[in-house]
């Protein structure tokens, strides 16, 4: 393996997932625990679950993004 | 092996030669591999032009939308047919949507965001068939349609809401000292715009079909007694259609939420 540093910041670049997949799971944590207390209310905001899901997940994405440019482009 | 090494020079034709995969060690199925763009017929230079297997399925995506739309509707049966009824409901779904998000003025803006949901949709779906093409994998394809959406919801800003439009950066109800601030950040968010909006896509799409191939790399390597990574490799193809279903719809969600706030610009 002729590894080098840019594999190594790849590595380190998907930590990153790992801090969207926190980011993720609160969103989603926190609309159940509000849907459970009010079940009524829940389906009208499913929207803005899958709104705020995607802007937690858009910066892991990023990271991602990252790691495959450290590891193909350069 | 030919074949492997024929392979292995469209990709450096196309530029993706530099990963350093073959047969010494390491996976034999390489998971970025499937993301090659090809030309059609024949290998030689890909130009604006050429029919590539990216152009096929984009197009398949269109035919395919249209035979749900055109061919499911042309019936108009009062009880609907199978085809009928999906069609109706994506319909509805999606009117829905624009109407609840970006309000009842946006509903002018609805074949247009109708269009992006349903070719994002078809193209996501089309690229979980084994061995086809996913378009919206590339960031080429989506930033284009991410472009389009930032350019109409600029324009459409400015026409309807003339210098008020600038009223999104300028959150009059912040304390004062911070409004500047605020402006800063506002102008780098709303720029930063058609990259989330087109990365998000593709990095989605393209990170689950790598996942795919790795696991496919795995049962390669393990050969006949590969129970493991089939198994994964079943799970993670149910996430993924869930994941082509969820990213067409964020798209065009933010869509609608970008739509709003040129429409309604105020904070």
């Amino acid at each position: 393996m002729e590894g080098d540093l840019a594999h190594i910041g790849a590595g380190l670049a998907a930590i990153g997932s790992g801090a969207a997949a926190i980011g993720v799971g609160h969103v989603a944590g926190n609309f159940l625990s509000g849907a459970l207390r009010n079940p009524s209310a829940a389906a009208g905001q499913t929207a803005t679950l899958f709104i705020g899901i995607a802007f937690a997940e858009a910066l892991g994405i990023f990271a991602f993004l990252v790691a495959l440019l450290l590891m193909f482009a350069v | 092996m030919s074949e492997e090494a024929q392979e292995q020079t469209h990709g450096e034709a196309a530029g993706y030669g530099e990963a350093g995969h073959g047969a010494e060690g390491g996976l034999q199925i390489h998971p970025m591999d499937q993301f090659i763009i090809q030309p059609l017929f024949g290998d030689g230079p890909v130009a604006w032009y050429t029919p590539t297997n990216a152009t096929l399925w984009m197009a398949l995506a269109i035919i395919a939308v249209v035979i749900l739309m055109v061919m499911g509707t042309r019936g108009r049966a009062i009880v609907p047919s199978r085809a009928q009824s999906v069609a109706e409901l994506t319909y509805g779904f999606i009117r829905k949507m624009v109407e609840d998000v970006a309000g009842k003025d946006a509903l002018v803006f609805f074949p247009y965001i109708m269009t992006l949901f349903l070719f994002i949709l078809m193209a996501n779906f089309l690229g979980l068939i084994p061995m086809s093409f996913t378009t919206t994998s590339h960031i080429a394809v989506t930033a284009i349609l991410a472009l389009a959406v930032f350019i109409t919801v600029t324009v459409v800003g400015f026409v309807k809401n003339g210098a008020a439009f600038l009223g999104l950066f300028w959150v009059s109800s912040a304390p004062a000292p911070l409004r500047p601030v605020l402006a800063i950040i506002e102008l780098i968010s709303y720029f930063v715009r058609p990259v989330s909006h087109s990365i998000r896509l593709a990095g989605n799409v393209m990170a689950g079909h790598a996942v795919i191939k790795v696991f496919a790399g795995f049962a390669g390597v393990l050969g006949i007694g590969a129970v493991a990574p089939v198994v994964a490799i079943t799970a993670v193809y149910g996430l993924e259609v869930l994941v082509s279903f969820i990213q067409a719809y964020v798209f065009t969600i933010l869509t609608c939420v970008y739509l709003r706030d040129a429409l309604h610009p105020s904070h």
